[in-house]
């Protein structure tokens, strides 16, 4: 008996090992080592010198406009894609055919699993100086610029993040009681109270759930910015890449790397708390 | 109502139609229209770079895909088997793989590997006894790794999900009969699991394969296809990127199509 306990044990081990190698080399120490960079100095020639200071997170400023422009392209970002999510997901769980409901939940799963750079570049290819203005120019409408500005990175972010935001938001509709819709209006509640007070409200954990995920990868977000946006509308990004490859300032970027962990956090923290306190189970089908 | 829907979905998958539509244009521009042709295709594959960074992409995500696979399920068998505490911290790790941006898992592991970098090969070269010791640098290694974290999380959770569901009236009738746990694994769990397994894989492959931000980071002097695309579109638009975009959403929509029928199958009451 004290064997096989043995046995079970070292085979638990042995499962678990390989995982725990790689979460701990390529998670965990990485995380250490960039914030002990971001309380380092930079060397003359670049890269990192020991030291403990705080100079770095002081030296935050230096990069405001790309902190502004992700933490307020972020939230507008999401709230947007919500606007247009919300209506799919209604439609996907409540209204659209059984038969339907299948091939049309595929058809937002797939481009999700696409190259967001090569549907990021069908959009340069398509608001781009050869493509709607070109075609417009035909009908007489002259020197529009849609491509390179805040516009046009806010598109992109709806193109790219919208299948995140339906998804949860799916989850939650579906899994919603018919028979509550149907007291509500027995009740005497009118459609839009019924909507208000039974349907919204209790997808609201699927929305919390979308729209933190959809902001927390945003805050990370290059590709979206540095291809639709130029060099004009700058993310947080953006401005870890130009640290990190072409000035190398890395304790200063790691400074800044930390500093977008933190509100990525925030963001998971604030979003579960408000879902928490409208119902409990929360569960995202990403596949 | 079904108005919007149709735009929504107009919207997702008109810009993917257009640009291989126009990877099938004779024309260089969208709006030289000149006829059907496929030599944009022609001459994205004769070109030698590209096919490199074609073959990089694909070793690094099959190898990437294959480690996860393994490592992932060992892990889910594993979590099935520890106590509540234990499996509290692996969520934590295993969900902070998986939602940590991209850019901030590129920037960490490049710190951290040149900063292994620079212990090891300095010891290594001290103890090597020929003239040319080996000498560790970022790329293949690197980008596999770092790849490979964020798809062990993701077959793992895959495969948590399905296991959740299995029958265990099958798992005890097996032990019941007297067949070793070994063979209950391998004739019982094993194929009720293969499905998601693969189906992982197959996700794991596409994540790798169209990940640009971790690579750019950490893939040192080696190319991937994200990057080669990346730069050549910084260098300005050809109808060749058209082609090349065409190839690469074609293979991961097949990819992905396949992971989602492996996944109808391993939900029962679907």
């Amino acid at each position: 008996m004290h064997g096989s306990a043995f046995r079970h044990k070292l085979l638990t081990v042995l499962l678990l090992a390989p995982a725990t190698v790689w979460l701990v080399v390529f998670l965990v120490l990485p995380f250490v080592a960039i914030v002990v960079f971001s309380v380092g100095e930079r060397a003359p020639e670049g890269g990192y010198q020991a030291a403990f200071t705080m100079a770095q997170y002081a030296n935050l400023p230096a990069r405001a406009t790309a902190f502004w422009n992700t933490l307020i392209l972020a939230p507008v970002g999401a709230f947007a894609c919500l606007l247009v999510a919300y209506p799919v997901a209604y439609y996907l769980a409540l209204r659209a055919p059984e038969r339907w409901r299948l091939i049309l939940l595929a058809l937002i799963v797939i481009p999700f699993w696409t190259s967001l750079l090569m549907r990021t570049y069908a959009w340069m290819y398509i608001l781009g100086g050869r493509g709607i203005p070109a075609l417009l120019s035909y009908i007489g409408i002259e020197d529009l610029r849609l491509i390179n500005t805040p516009g046009a990175v806010l598109l992109g972010i709806v193109y790219g993040y919208l299948p995140l935001m339906i998804l949860p938001i799916y989850v939650s509709l579906e899994r919603l009681d018919r028979r509550l819709l149907e007291a509500s209006a027995d009740l005497g509640a009118k459609p839009l109270s019924t909507f208000v007070g039974v349907t919204l409200r209790l997808s609201l954990p699927g929305v919390m759930t979308g729209l933190s995920l959809v902001m927390i990868l945003l805050l990370g977000e290059y590709l979206i910015p540095s291809l639709l946006g130029g060099g004009k509308v700058f993310f947080i990004g953006n401005a870890l890449v130009d640290l990190f490859l072409q000035s190398r300032n890395w304790p200063f970027g790691s400074a800044i790397a930390v500093t977008l962990v933190f509100v990525s956090v925030v963001v998971l923290i604030i979003a579960n708390r408000v879902s928490t306190r409208f119902s409990g189970a929360r569960q995202v089908d990403l596949i | 109502m079904r108005a919007f829907i149709v735009a929504v979905f107009a919207f997702l998958y008109l810009p993917i139609a257009l640009v291989v539509l126009f990877s099938l244009n004779a024309g260089r521009h969208a709006s030289e229209l000149t006829g059907f042709s496929t030599q944009w295709y022609g001459k994205a594959l004769a070109n030698p770079f590209l096919v490199e960074a074609l073959k990089n992409s694909l070793f690094i995500a099959t190898t990437s895909a294959l480690l996860a696979a393994v490592f992932g399920t060992a892990a889910a068998l594993g979590l099935a088997r520890v106590n509540i505490r234990t499996r509290t911290i692996f969520d934590a790790l295993l969900g902070a793989a998986i939602v940590v941006p991209g850019v901030v898992i590129g920037i960490s592991t490049l710190v951290a590997l040149v900063q292994l970098f620079a212990v090891v090969n300095p010891f290594v070269a001290s103890i090597w006894p020929g003239s040319t010791p080996p000498r560790l640098a970022l790329g293949y290694g690197s980008i596999v790794a770092a790849h490979g974290l964020f798809s062990m999380a993701l077959v793992s959770m895959i495969v948590r999900t399905r296991l959740g569901s299995l029958d265990r009236n099958l798992v005890e009738a097996s032990s019941d009969l007297y067949a070793t746990p070994l063979t209950t694994f391998h004739s019982i769990v094993l194929p009720q699991i293969m499905p998601a397994i693969l189906a992982g894989f197959l996700l794991a492959f596409t994540f790798s394969f169209d990940d640009f931000i971790i690579a750019f980071f950490v893939a040192g002097a080696q190319t991937t296809l994200p990057i080669y695309v990346f730069a050549s579109i910084r260098r300005g638009i050809t109808p060749e990127i058209n082609a090349i975009a065409t190839i690469v959403l074609c293979a991961s929509v097949l990819m992905v199509v396949f992971a989602q029928l492996l996944l109808r199958k391993t939900k029962p009451s679907h």
